[in-house]
């Protein structure tokens, strides 16, 4: 073709053809089904996991699963408050020492390092928070809990321990959401409050953070969830008793640790316990996850 | 005011190629266009120009059914080519837009190799064999003014190319699909003038063959590659905008009917 | 009345402090296993098999099945992943479907890898009848990196320029033509990072593909073998206590792993940036 042409001509327009339309209408319905099986897996979870813990509530009682303070599958006594009351010491104490920690790294990159530095230690947060759970317990068992045994005098497991652990765990997961939450402060705020003679501090404590404090509780929430649900690091550190720890010192257990503990020989109710307290955990983090999807919307 | 200025389309270019009547565009409840019509003429360059903002663009869009791409949108009245309602039941949008093709304000060369770039459409269209290809790039490059620059480099990255090449780039890669219309929009605001020569020259050339609209705030490029040109306005912000004016390039620049016009083409607002 | 100027610098101090004491930490976390692993890595090590009750010799089926079930998962996820991800950038509107999509995509991010595992065993491994195996796991493994594939791609999607899509629309392309001509090669990089960094999660995971997978060692062949991933061996070798050189080369490797995962991520993405 040497001549430039005419563009086609005909009088009439195409319409849209029949099989241009089914096959449109196919890959739509295929892409949704595709994202419609992110629902059907959590329905299945429910289900399943409900069901294989029903028994507790027909055979056993609920209301005694949740406030018994005996677990004791050799006299079938299931009563997990120990368990629950573990899951949070944990927790909360890790939270305790992790936090602060992780959002001070978090304010200390997005408003007191340099970008050289910061291109340095954001990554390095960031790969951290790779490291799997299995290798953080094994720097527990190995190194620190022969630390924790020197200076508390007993064998170094128990809540001391775990809280340790789990904090170093949760730290780069809360450190980097955090600092996400914080740079998309704009720096607009930062310099009205400069130009009103306050130091850095001043502005970061006052203004930037407060600013961003919805992003930072949301980092916190998410950084109790990988807490509350993080088995292996806690398992191999925390002595794995089922009852109140009457010290840091001392050994307890989690309903994360217990699962794993009992599973390799739970049979009939026993089995169902366990997986009564599968279904609390799951449970408890898709309300994290719905608290979080909340106070995000407060903040739009 | 609304005027419907139908008739002074017809002339000494082709015969009627967009017919619009009474059209009426909403973006959700905001009344963007109300009440345009006006004859485009085949074989002929018909200029749109007025403020920014005040819905030129968004009536090219309305041509090749861009519009339907944006959530929320509504047309009302009617608008055919070739005398088919282009807004009809079951009329295929895809097919519309391959025979009414867009250039846009920001080049938007695809991260592939030019020649990759211009093959596109033509692939779409099932044309496969390399041979066929390789004669409608050269041919598509060539008319757009851009083959002696590409010939020995087809294969590098079409953003590679400087700001005016990727323009013209694009449109070799629309004109690759034949396109009976070619609406530009703004298309020479975000490049240098040496292409925009190269641009107004092209089009001067593809006029035989093809309907070209174009969009533009530039009155004198106006003026000068122009057969007709529309004069669109918003008044009050906020209230939908309308065509004060058509005509012929040469009589509107000169001798304006409506005062508006006059004013605008005299720079009393911009 | 306490100098403001005082207190900035105390403050600063700390935060300096408190990122020190992160990457200290950390750091000196890898550097011990570092340290106490090299010794141990040798092509032997990697190589051959565990021999006898103290697990000497090396590790080599356990690299292969983390590795086995990790490809599996990927084939898995990948295809469904960024599909819906296509569909929630491209396709939805905005209303009660897709906020129950993202909730359950948020929920599944967030479901603790206990109740994943035994989520697992009951579906994968007694209903449906699969057994403990590479397959068991791999669908287990995969729900976990369905979010975090989604998310990328999503993110990658929408990353693309609107102005490009419409320059595909204005040639008289249709909607999947320009979803996959267009806009899915220019996510392209994105995507495979979102890829990467969820593979490197699948392999760090241990109660998951415990109940999924089971624990003997076993060389995998067919997706209805099981295995013992490197996650478990480390934790059996951990709790045993009785082959702590081993257990060091496995935690380095296993980290070696991970890492080069989340590198690879991170090259991939500075390299491929097209858009």
């Amino acid at each position: 073709m040497s001549e430039p042409t005419e563009g086609h001509s005909t009088g009439t327009l195409q319409l849209v053809s029949r099989s241009t339309y089914v096959k449109e209408t196919l890959l739509k319905s295929l892409f949704f089904a595709c994202a419609f099986v992110f629902v059907l897996a959590v329905a299945l979870i429910f289900v399943f996991v409900g069901w294989k813990a029903w028994p507790i509530v027909t055979d056993y009682g609920l209301g005694k699963f949740i406030t018994g303070t005996v677990w004791s599958s050799s006299t079938e006594e299931f009563g997990i408050l120990p368990l629950i009351v573990g899951s949070f010491i944990v927790t909360l104490g890790a939270l305790a020492l992790g936090t602060p920690l992780a959002v001070g790294t978090a304010v200390f990159l997005s408003d007191v390092a340099s970008p050289r530095v910061r291109s340095f230690v954001r990554p390095a947060v960031e790969l951290l928070a790779g490291v799997p759970s299995v290798v953080y317990g094994f720097f527990g068992i190995i190194l620190l809990r022969s630390l924790v045994a020197q200076f508390s005098g007993t064998l170094g497991f128990g809540a001391f321990t775990a809280w340790v652990v789990l904090a170093i765990m949760i730290v780069p997961t809360i450190a980097a959401l955090s600092e996400d939450a914080l740079r998309s402060i704009p720096e607009g705020i930062r310099e009205a409050s400069y130009a009103m003679g306050a130091t850095q501090w001043q502005t970061i404590y006052k203004v930037v953070v407060p600013a961003a404090k919805i992003g930072i509780i949301d980092a916190i929430i998410l950084g109790m969830g990988r807490a509350i649900g993080e088995t292996m690091a806690v398992l191999m550190v925390v002595g794995n008793a089922p009852v109140f720890p009457n010290s840091p010192f001392a050994p307890l257990s989690t309903m994360t640790t217990q699962i794993v503990m009992d599973m390799p020989y739970a049979v009939g109710l026993h089995r169902t316990a366990l997986f009564a307290m599968a279904a609390m955990l799951f449970i408890f983090s898709m309300l994290l996850v719905a608290t979080v999807r909340l106070l995000s919307r407060l903040r739009d | 005011m609304n005027v419907s200025l139908g008739s002074q389309g017809l002339g000494t270019h082709g015969p009627t190629k967009i017919h619009v009547d009474k059209l009426n565009f909403w973006y959700g409840d905001f009344n963007a266009l109300t009440n345009i019509s006006v004859d485009i003429s085949s074989k002929a360059t018909t200029a749109f120009i007025g403020p920014s903002g005040c819905g030129k663009s968004t009536f090219l869009r309305c041509i090749n059914r861009m519009n339907d791409l944006i959530p929320g949108t509504r047309v009302e009245g009617k608008m055919t080519i070739d005398g088919a309602d282009i807004y009809g039941a079951g009329v295929d949008p895809v097919d519309l837009r391959r025979r009414v093709g867009m250039i846009f304000q920001q080049p938007n060369p695809f991260p592939q190799s030019i020649y990759d770039n211009v093959a596109y459409g033509p692939r779409l269209q099932g044309v496969r064999k390399k041979a066929d290809l390789d004669s409608i790039v050269e041919d598509s490059l060539k008319r757009a003014n851009l083959w002696k620059e590409v010939k020995d480099i087809l294969g590098k990255n079409g953003l590679a190319l400087s700001g005016g090449q990727q323009q013209r780039l694009c449109i070799a890669r629309v004109l690759a699909v034949q396109p009976e219309v070619l609406l530009m929009d703004e298309p020479c605001s975000a490049i240098d003038p040496t292409s925009v020569q190269k641009i107004e020259d092209l089009m001067a050339e593809l006029k035989d063959t093809v309907t070209i609209v174009i969009v533009t705030h530039n009155m004198q490029q106006a003026a000068r590659v122009s057969d007709y040109t529309a004069f669109f306005l918003q008044e009050v912000a906020g209230e939908p905008a309308v065509m004060v004016e058509f005509g012929r390039t040469n009589e509107l620049f000169t001798s304006p009917t409506d005062k508006r016009t006059e004013d605008y083409i005299t720079g009393r607002f911009g | 009345m306490i100098d403001k100027r005082l207190t900035n610098k105390l403050a600063l101090g700390m935060l300096w402090g408190a990122a020190l004491l992160t990457v200290a930490v950390l750091g000196a976390l890898l550097l011990y296993v570092f340290i106490n692993g090299i010794k141990v890595i040798s092509p032997e090590f990697i190589f051959t098999w565990p021999q006898g009750v103290n697990a000497e010799g090396g590790i080599w089926p356990t690299i292969v099945s983390t590795i086995y079930v990790t490809a599996l998962a990927m084939l898995i996820s990948t295809p469904i992943a960024v599909l819906a991800a296509v569909y929630l950038a491209e396709y939805a509107r905005q209303g009660k479907t897709v906020s129950s999509i993202r909730f359950a995509a948020d929920s599944l991010a967030s479901v603790p890898s206990i109740v994943m595992g035994l989520f697992g065993f009951a579906l994968f491994v007694e209903a449906m009848g699969l057994n403990l195996s590479m397959a068991s796991a791999a669908l287990a493994l995969s729900l976990l990196m369905l979010p975090i594939i989604m998310r990328a791609t999503e993110e990658a999607i929408r990353a693309v320029p609107k102005y490009m899509r419409w320059g595909s629309y204005g040639l008289g392309a249709t909607k999947w033509q320009t979803v996959s001509k267009i806009v899915l090669p220019a996510a392209a990089p994105r995507i495979v990072t979102g890829i990467v960094l969820a593979a490197g999660r699948a392999v760090g995971e241990t109660a998951v593909v415990l109940y999924t997978m089971g624990q003997a060692v076993n060389m995998p062949i067919t997706p209805l073998d099981s295995g013992r991933p490197m996650t478990v061996h480390l934790y059996l070798l951990a709790v045993e206590g009785i082959n702590l050189p081993a257990a060091f080369g496995t935690a380095l490797l296993l980290i070696a792993l991970i890492l080069g995962f989340n590198l690879s991520a991170r090259w991939i993405l500075k390299h491929y940036r097209k858009v």
